[in-house]
């Protein structure tokens, strides 16, 4: 890796290095990472510009719409982790913490049961804000296998759609709940991983 | 004997095909502008004004230029040596591009920043020091005309005052005579507030000049890629042909991103000078304080009444505010755009309107948010005035609407303003949306509740709008007629691509135009790809807007396949070896009349087009069509809502929201149903909590999500629709009619109108939007009326 810089002839050097830089280390979708960042730059940002995975959306940059919600696992919490507006926190907090974004959910064979469900129901029309629904949906079913129409509505309260109405979204969710129960005594049993 | 295809199978029409465009958007593949990143890429921000009206005095960029990774920094100045400080509106205005003289609405774009990085440009646009000398601001249409009003336009010769146009339809002497007939007047005046589309993606784009080649790439977020290239030729001075505009995969788009912006402008110069791709990707606020707004429109009318509650006649006045440039996208021969179709769907003799349209000092670009311009306004009036004037006659409302609604037997029928409506079954969709709320019990429920304190209240909206502009006799944007147009191109193994002029934004057209192909066809719906937003592709269109889709290109789509169809039944004649007159058809198969079995697939036919066809035709099966449709379409909705008002609060939820729209034929069942019900949310978000307004200085509130509310998950009620009635469009090559729109235009009224009918008895008529809970309260706890924007806190 080279980086080049425009030798802008101020005496410092280049500058470049006038730009305060930190160095985090961090996990997305489960491949370790090194980064070197600006103390500001977000981790939306991060995502999208540093590591070039454009699900993760931005709509509105103050933590309103939810298009950007990844996931955050800090260092000994279960799951995958918290959802997160990913415009809200800068990259440098996630050092040493795991990311899950949408580019995250499917394996490269399978969907994952929300990404079926969001097609199968038609939770989507433009598909900006789906994957922010999607990992707050994901968040939701984590903990909460068998949620009512209520439950999942509350738990997408953070997340704004302008095409859909809602409805379908909810559906969308809750046909995942149901498939992924559906597959849990499998899961028990250890017949699949 | 051949087995004869099954149309819903193969995903023809009427098949609720799953859609092919969530495959990448439930994988986060979609590429929306600002994923896309081209090699030596630059960004660029916009310096906005923070004052509504003041004269620059000086602007200094010095600052800016020294911070290492600018590039360029653009201002007004600049832009005028190479005459794009200002730009053409679409509706024969000017607008600024970059702000010389005087920033005219908070938000104004007065210089660019092209920078390294995003955060760089942003640094830069701080580090500019413009100077202001604040001047009188004007927020309404009633400052607009006062005496001795500041002349906002003062860069425009022989603007004088901050008129825009004055403009009416209808038959004054007529309507005057009407109302000497009437036993009853009933009025009404409201304000339709300003609204602001905002889909969840704001605009942008991605200028890229090749000096090598001349050519300029725009990849940008808009509805209508060939307007753009148009526009960009004309504004620009370059070569149409030169010119590319790409619009990727849209987040949303209803009406936002249909204008030409500043931003847009600015970063094709930008890349023009500096010969490097620059992307300019908006903020929330930017894109809620600059861009295309809705509404805004003030409203009062009258209606002539018998008592028997016929309608006689009906009188409009409207004041618009259009900002500080008229630069609305809408058809150039109507200046308040589709407002006169109001109470097309009721049997009125003679009607006027009036309308005037002034400049304040608010952002520009009155778009038709989820509408056809302007018909939102229209059927809001209408179904609010209808209900007011129900009430006055003392006469039931679903009653008063079913005397007076055009009958079955009636259409085609003339609209006292001139529009001719096709077709509809107006009484059937009113009788199942009844039947599905259970009218006469919520009424008998609503008088019980009453009783023991509580406020029930249902609200029926019933509309038809005129969806789908043209024909091209009536309907152009800046003499650009207003078709639109399809290509089909058949591969040797039956495989199709069709492209069309029009451009998605959520509406599945990557589903639905294939289901047509395949209902014309006999093509799977899967064999079809479609593709769209490239305009050195795609066939010329007006692009996606005013539910003008189906209507149109989906029509084009039709037509251009029926173009195939009759190549292909040459073919067939060929490979069958008889005439032909002696072929028939039947979905996805040619047969010789006299012996069935003998026949000819299309997709062998399509083999035939490259390998086997006749002596003296034309190799290959590709085709364009243009279509310019003879009239709009006119679907019908009826839209009925329960609600409870609580009285100590002013607090109202939803209990039941039955749609029945009456689309005609449906394509993807699924789809008109989601559009459905996202038009339903944006009307009760309208009613409920969405609103822009402006404090006396000029400063907007509702500039981003905090104060711009927009519903949730949370509020949003459920909806139960209803498909049952279909009355086929007669003019449109598959019967469809348009259907975005529709709900968001009829819904607002059913809303308001279950509030109002809530607080029946307390001498309430009118409550303007939002119904905010203090606005409820106020009405209920006081007995008056609360019109007009919400006040706002200010400061002093």
């Amino acid at each position: 890796m080279t980086i080049v810089y425009e030798d802008l002839g101020d005496e410092a050097g280049t500058g470049a290095s006038d730009v305060p830089v930190r160095r985090i280390k961090f996990t997305v979708n489960g491949d370790k990472k090194i980064a070197e960042v600006e103390p500001r730059l977000l981790l939306s940002h991060l995502i999208r510009r540093g590591l070039g995975l454009t699900g993760t959306h931005m709509g509105c940059d103050t933590t309103n719409c939810g298009a950007c919600t990844v996931l955050v696992k800090g260092a000994g919490e279960a799951g995958e982790g918290r959802p997160v507006k990913s415009c809200t926190m800068l990259a440098v907090q996630v050092d040493g913490r795991e990311i899950t974004t949408v580019e995250g959910l499917a394996t490269a064979s399978e969907l994952h049961p929300l990404q079926e469900g969001f097609k199968e129901e038609h939770g989507l029309q433009c598909g900006f804000c789906t994957p922010g629904m999607m990992m707050a949906a994901k968040a939701l079913l984590d903990e909460n296998p068998d949620p009512t129409e209520e439950d999942v509505r509350w738990a997408l309260s953070g997340n704004l759609c302008r095409c859909t109405g809602y409805q379908n979204i909810v559906k969308s969710v809750l046909w995942a709940a149901a498939k992924l129960r559906a597959q849990a005594p499998a899961t028990e049993d250890g017949s699949q991983p | 004997m051949t087995q004869a295809l099954d149309e819903i199978k193969i995903g023809g029409l009427g098949a609720s095909r799953k859609r092919v465009e969530d495959d990448r958007f439930i994988r986060g593949k979609g590429n929306y502008t600002d994923d896309i990143t081209l090699p030596g890429m630059l960004h660029m921000e916009i310096l906005r004004s923070p004052l509504a009206h003041a004269r620059i005095k000086s602007i200094d960029a010095s600052k800016a230029w020294e911070i290492p990774g600018v590039h360029l920094v653009l201002t007004g100045d600049m832009m005028a040596t190479r005459n794009l400080a200002w730009m053409p509106t679409l509706s024969y205005d000017t607008q600024a591009v970059l702000a010389t003289d005087k920033v005219r609405f908070q938000g104004q774009e007065v210089a660019c920043v092209i920078a390294d990085d995003p955060y760089i440009a942003k640094d830069a646009c701080e580090a500019i020091d413009v100077d202001y000398e604040p001047l009188p601001v004007i927020v309404n249409p009633a400052q607009a005309v006062a005496e001795g009003a500041a002349v906002i336009r003062d860069d425009k010769e022989n603007q004088a005052d901050n008129v825009i146009y004055r403009w009416e339809v209808g038959d004054a002497a007529g309507t005057d005579r009407a109302f000497e007939q009437a036993d009853v007047i009933s009025k009404l005046k409201l304000h339709y507030p300003r609204s602001h589309p905002s889909p969840i993606e704001c605009c942008g784009s991605i200028a890229d000049f090749n000096r090598a080649t001349s050519k300029l790439t725009v990849y940008m977020t808009t509805q209508a890629p060939h307007i753009i290239r148009a526009a960009v030729a004309l504004v620009a001075e370059l070569p149409e042909h030169m010119i590319r505009i790409i619009s990727p995969d849209i987040g949303g788009g209803f009406g936002n991103k249909v204008p030409v912006y500043p931003g847009y402008v600015c970063s094709i110069l930008a890349s023009i000078l500096l010969e490097r791709p620059v992307k300019w990707i908006e903020d929330k606020t930017g894109n809620l304080i600059s861009t295309g707004f809705a509404r805004d429109i003030y409203l009062d009318g009258e209606m002539a009444l018998r008592r028997d509650g016929k309608i006689l006649g009906v009188r409009m006045r409207c004041d618009a505010d259009h900002g500080a440039f008229f630069s609305d996208a809408q058809p150039s021969k109507f200046k308040i755009g589709l407002l006169h179709s109001a109470f097309a769907a009721y049997d009125i003799p003679v009607a006027h309107l009036q309308a005037r349209g002034t400049y304040s000092n608010k952002a520009p670009g009155g778009v038709a948010y989820r509408c056809s311009f302007r018909v939102t306004e229209a059927m809001f009036f209408q179904e609010r005035m209808v209900q007011a004037a129900a009430d006055d006659l003392g006469m039931d409302q679903a009653e008063f609407r079913r005397m007076n609604f055009v009958r079955d037997e009636d259409f085609p029928h003339r609209t006292p303003f001139g529009f001719l409506l096709d077709s509809g079954q107006y009484r059937k969709c009113l009788d199942v949306g009844l039947k599905a709320v259970g009218y006469a019990d919520f009424r008998q429920q609503q008088q019980e509740a009453r009783a023991r304190g509580r406020l029930l209240g249902l609200g029926i909206s019933t509309m038809t709008e005129p969806l789908g502009a043209g024909n091209s006799r009536e309907y152009d944007i800046l003499g650009i007629k207003m078709f639109d147009s399809a290509e089909l191109k058949v591969h040797m193994t039956g495989k199709a691509i069709v492209r069309t002029g029009a451009r998605t934004q959520g509406q599945g057209h990557e589903t639905t135009w294939a289901q047509i192909v395949s209902h014309e066809l006999g093509i799977p719906a899967e064999d079809v790809v479609v593709e769209e937003g490239d305009t050195d592709t795609a066939p010329f269109g007006m692009g996606t807007y005013a539910s003008r889709s189906t209507p149109v290109a989906g029509a084009a789509v039709a037509m251009v396949s029926r173009k195939i169809r009759a190549k292909a039944r040459k073919l067939a004649a060929h490979l069958l070896e008889v005439s032909e007159e002696d072929v028939e058809w039947e979905l996805g198969r040619f047969y010789v009349r006299s012996a069935p079995d003998r026949g000819v697939t299309i997709q062998e036919c399509a083999m035939a087009a490259y390998s086997n066809m006749p002596d003296g035709m034309e190799p290959g099966l590709e085709n364009t069509a243009y279509y310019d449709p003879p009239n709009l379409t006119w679907p019908f909705a009826c839209y009925i809502v329960t609600v409870e008002v609580d009285p100590v609060t002013g607090v109202w939820d939803v209990l039941t929201t039955v749609a029945v729209d009456d689309c005609g034929v449906r394509i993807n069942p699924m789809i008109v149903e989601g559009q459905i019900m996202g038009g339903l949310t944006e009307a009760y978000a309208m009613a409920n909590m969405q609103f822009i307004t402006f404090d006396a200085e000029g400063n907007c509130v509702g500039s981003n999500y905090m104060d711009y509310l927009l519903p949730t998950a949370w509020e949003t009620p459920g909806f139960e629709l209803h498909s049952e009635v279909v009355t086929p469009c007669p003019h449109h090559p598959i019967g469809a009619k348009g259907i975005g729109e529709c709900a968001a235009v009829g819904g607002p009224a059913a809303f308001v109108n279950a509030v109002i009918d809530a607080l029946s008895g307390t001498g309430v008529r009118n409550i303007d939007m939002p119904l905010l809970p203090d606005r409820v309260w106020e009405a209920l706890t006081h007995h008056r009326d609360v019109s007009g924007a919400p006040p706002v806190r200010t400061d002093d």
